[in-house]
């Protein structure tokens, strides 16, 4: 009887595999095509279902690296990295200092600045553009990173900002109190106290805010015009205009370089990622 | 720049009486919290709100970013509904919201049903899974969907070996809208994730009581499953069609910037940047981007106003 309970459980286990496993190929077949597309010469690389290309090639990734109309790619790489790593120091900073206010000092429109903070998580980014745009235009600050990276230093992200007071209010409030008394303000309960109990909000924030931002694309296309302050995404963009006669394997050589941080990133951090979204409802 | 809140707290003053003391030690409070809550205040300010207004203001007149803006009141509101671009825009930006959504959510919740058990690997599942929501929206994938939707691609051999027609999915005006959907579909990992955690926190001595009273699985999931993570799915439901309502790199790719072909891919959001930053149409975009804040918000009300009916809260007594 037990006997057949555990091969009737066994057998449902495989078929549980068999099916996650199945579901798993699917999902991961664009990605890895991509990869071995990337080492497929162009002409073998459109109608070509194999995963394994029958004569690998370095080709691709040695033009990818030559860059565009005399740009070297490690001037985008570099581009995309300052911006991605001026993000990640914005956010932490502005984010966690806001956050704070919100989830440990009381004072008077407090829960008004809450609800509005809320409200921007649902506001479409649309609506703001137009008179940024026209502001940066006006401050002559197009072509240079400010407009891409002041949000991020004045807590703009409302998503980085809610997921911290979430964090906090978690944190027990003995904590402040009991330095309350031994006569430490916020400034020291802020950096002594909460700041290093942060630690998994703040490295959770800093890898959403360095992904989102490396795989950003409106952003620089609005305010980045010259080719030598171009991004990853955009270098890819003009590289997809540029071979209109579909050098496949150049584009996407190019595809898999834009994507090595993130992927990176990823395979490190998943846990964090995962369940940084399973906590506090992140989107990717 | 902050950090002065401290330093500027004020010495006790000599014998306070203890109603003052408190009032000064409130008072320290306020400033303490404003000082701290500066870096956001000012992004509120100077990032969202006052640009918001300007907008506003841009909505109603003609304006091209080199000549003065010149009121022209509803003006652009009118030229807006008889554009056949613009509603064609909406037509585009609202079937995606109303297939992608639904599909990518139920998606989302098949799979994190099924990976809702005790069994090995499910951490490198949830991974797996997780992964295309992170890259979903880069320029990379755009290419590489591009690439696989094209004519002679692999979707196009994979379908006609099942005996469909040939021809690839980019240059058909009726089939780049599934194309997108599918690529939106594939990031279901991100809700899945949510509602794997919304699953987690259901009891099991409910199913098991459920199981006493012969219910079979179908009734466990209406009358179960679904109340109980009823706010996971109006969260995730949320965010996800106003998600959609973004969506804009891998139109802009897929179409190199068009919207084509016969603007089947000219969404909301594409269309706002032609006309506001290709045409230099400022007015006219701005009165775009308002349309589509109050239909977000009203969508956004219906959401909350609905929730009543059918999100049920733990502790409300349901």
């Amino acid at each position: 009887m037990r006997q057949q309970h555990r091969t009737r459980d066994r057998l449902k286990g495989l078929g549980f595999h068999a099916i996650v496993l199945a579901i798993v190929g699917v999902i991961l077949y664009p990605a890895v095509w991509m990869l071995s597309s990337s080492f497929k010469p162009s002409s073998d690389i459109v109608g070509n279902v194999s995963l394994i290309p029958d004569a690998a090639t370095f080709a691709n990734f040695a033009k990818a690296l030559d860059g565009i109309g005399g740009v070297s790619f490690w001037t985008f790489f570099t581009n995309s990295l300052i911006l991605a790593i001026g993000s990640v120091v914005g956010i932490t900073l502005s984010c966690s200092v806001s956050a704070y206010a919100f989830a440990r000092i009381d004072f008077p429109g407090r829960n008004a600045f809450f609800a509005l903070m809320i409200g921007t998580l649902l506001l479409p980014f649309h609506v703001v553009i137009i008179p940024q745009y026209i502001v940066f235009s006006r401050l002559e600050l197009v072509d240079t990173f400010v407009p891409l990276l002041v949000g991020k230093f004045l807590a703009a992200e409302a998503f980085f900002v809610f997921l911290m007071v979430q964090f906090m209010r978690n944190l027990p409030r003995e904590l402040d109190e009991a330095a309350r008394i031994d006569g430490a303000g916020h400034v020291r309960i802020f950096t002594s106290i909460m700041l290093p109990l942060m630690k998994p909000a703040l490295v959770t924030s800093s890898i959403f805010a360095f992904i989102w931002s490396w795989n950003d694309f409106f952003g620089p296309l609005l305010y980045l015009k010259d080719p030598d302050l171009a991004t990853m995404p955009l270098a890819l963009r003009l590289y997809v205009d540029q071979t209109t006669t579909s050098d496949y394997g150049a584009q996407m050589a190019m595809a898999v370089l834009a994507l090595v941080p993130v992927l990176l990133f990823f395979l490190v951090f998943q846990r964090y990622l995962v369940e940084g979204v399973a906590t506090q409802g992140l989107k990717g | 720049m902050t950090l002065t809140a401290e330093v500027t707290t004020p010495p006790a003053a000599p014998a306070p009486a203890p109603g003052s003391a408190r009032k000064r030690r409130k008072a320290a409070e306020t400033r303490a919290g404003y000082a701290f809550l500066t870096p956001w205040l000012l992004g509120f300010f100077l990032l969202t709100a006052g640009p918001m207004l300007a907008s506003l203001y841009l909505a109603f007149t003609n304006y091209n970013l080199f000549a003065p803006p010149e009121f022209t009141g509803l003006e652009n509101f009118r030229l807006l509904f008889s554009d056949p671009s613009y509603l064609k825009a909406w037509q585009v930006t609202a079937t995606y919201v109303l297939f992608g959504t639904p599909i990518k959510l139920i998606a989302a919740l098949a799979v994190a049903m099924l990976l809702n058990t005790r069994r090995r690997g499910k951490g490198f599942y949830r991974s797996s899974f997780y992964m295309p929501s992170l890259v979903g929206a880069s320029v990379s994938i755009a290419i590489v969907w591009k690439a696989m939707f094209i004519d002679d691609g692999i979707v196009d051999q994979i379908q006609q070996l099942f005996g469909a027609p040939a021809g690839g999915w980019v240059g058909d005006p009726n089939r780049t809208m599934p194309m997108l959907v599918l690529l939106t579909v594939w990031q279901f990992g991100a809700p899945m994730v949510i509602f794997l955690a919304g699953l987690k926190q259901i009891p099991n001595e409910l199913y098991e009581a459920a199981s006493v009273d012969g219910a079979g699985p179908v009734r466990k999931f209406r009358n179960i499953t679904l109340p109980m993570l009823s706010p996971v799915i109006f969260f995730n439901l949320l965010l996800e069609t106003i998600h959609a309502f973004q969506i804009f790199a891998s139109a802009f790719i897929i179409s190199n910037g068009t919207g084509g072909p016969a603007r089947s891919t000219l969404f909301y959001t594409l269309y706002l940047y032609q006309r506001g930053f290709v045409d230099f149409r400022m007015g006219y975009a701005s009165a775009m981007a308002w349309v589509l804040v109050v239909v977000v918000g009203v969508i956004t009300v219906i959401f909350f106003r609905s929730s009543k009916f059918w999100v049920h809260y733990s502790g409300e007594g349901k």
